[in-house]
């Protein structure tokens, strides 16, 4: 899968118009996939995950982060999410599974606070940009 | 609750008594942490799992593998209550142990690859149609406590 110019161009646009919402929004991005999907808590077992907590949101804070400079990068992922693809590959080991759940719940998330923005063409733009930083994450694997 | 036809309950009690239980279990954990090495997660206690070799010779791996199956093969006995079965190992793996049910997916691919390794030809489409419910269902019941 291939990020085409436009792609790009949508990515950079509406992440440009999240603008300091970003850490917000991957907290709630979270909250969502701990809540609909329960397994993926099996990975923070040392965490609150209630509503409002202070870990969730640090840790949503840390994705946004992530995402924001994958947004940045997005000529070369593999380049800026070299670090944490060796975190995710030797250390963390999430089933690579739950990289489309939380996916999902940032599509849900970014719908749900920009109705407007959110039009098809940028829908599929973004959910090919988190399939990729996805892929990249996971391609050190095996 | 899964559903097999009759003929498919013959198929899976009459294949399943062909096999040495204890090697098919030793034999799905060990490719699990192989193929998919990001399932050793839950073994860093198990010593030695550095190399294919290494995990396919590793006795707490065959151990292991052997107390699976036999769980596995109480689900067998029991396939039209499964999340019955299943429902104190269910609580197990979320609260305790924390395991991703996907591994109970792939674990349960690996058990149909090292039945189809076993039994060859025996092993037709049929047969593993039928193993694909079984192994499907055991992980849905083991994912079934969840919460």
């Amino acid at each position: 899968m291939v990020l085409s110019a436009k792609d790009k161009t949508n990515i950079s646009e509406a992440w440009g118009k999240i603008g300091g919402h970003a850490g917000e929004y991957g907290a709630e991005a979270l909250e969502r996939m701990f809540f609909v999907y329960p397994t993926t808590k099996t990975y923070f077992p040392h965490f609150d995950v209630s509503h409002g907590s202070a870990q969730v949101k640090g840790h949503g804070k840390k994705v946004a982060d992530a995402l924001t400079n994958a947004v940045g990068h997005l000529d070369d992922l593999p380049g800026a999410l070299s670090a944490l693809s060796d975190l995710h590959a030797h250390k963390l080991r999430v089933d690579p599974v739950n990289f489309k759940l939380l996916s999902h719940c940032l599509l849900v998330t970014l719908a749900n606070h920009h109705p407007a923005d959110f039009t098809p063409a940028v829908h599929a733009s973004l959910d090919k940009f988190f399939a990729s930083v996805s892929t990249v994450l996971t391609s050190k694997y095996r | 609750m899964v559903h097999l036809t009759d003929a498919e309950k013959a198929l899976v009690s009459g294949l399943w008594g062909k096999v040495d239980v204890d090697e098919i279990g030793g034999e799905s954990l060990s490719s699990l942490l192989v193929v998919y090495p990001w399932t050793q997660r839950f073994f860093e206690h198990f010593g030695d799992l550095s190399s294919a070799s290494a995990v396919m010779n590793n006795a707490q791996v065959k151990a292991h593998g052997k107390k699976v199956i036999h769980s596995f093969a109480d689900g067998l006995k029991h396939l039209d209550n499964l999340k019955g079965t299943f429902s104190s190992l269910s609580e197990l793996h979320c609260d305790k142990l924390h395991v991703d049910p996907e591994n109970f997916r792939l674990l349960g691919n690996m058990i149909i690859i090292a039945l189809s390794h076993h039994l060859g030809k025996e092993f037709t489409p049929c047969a593993q149609a039928a193993f694909q419910k079984v192994v499907a269902g055991v992980a849905n019941a083991l994912a079934h406590k969840y919460h």
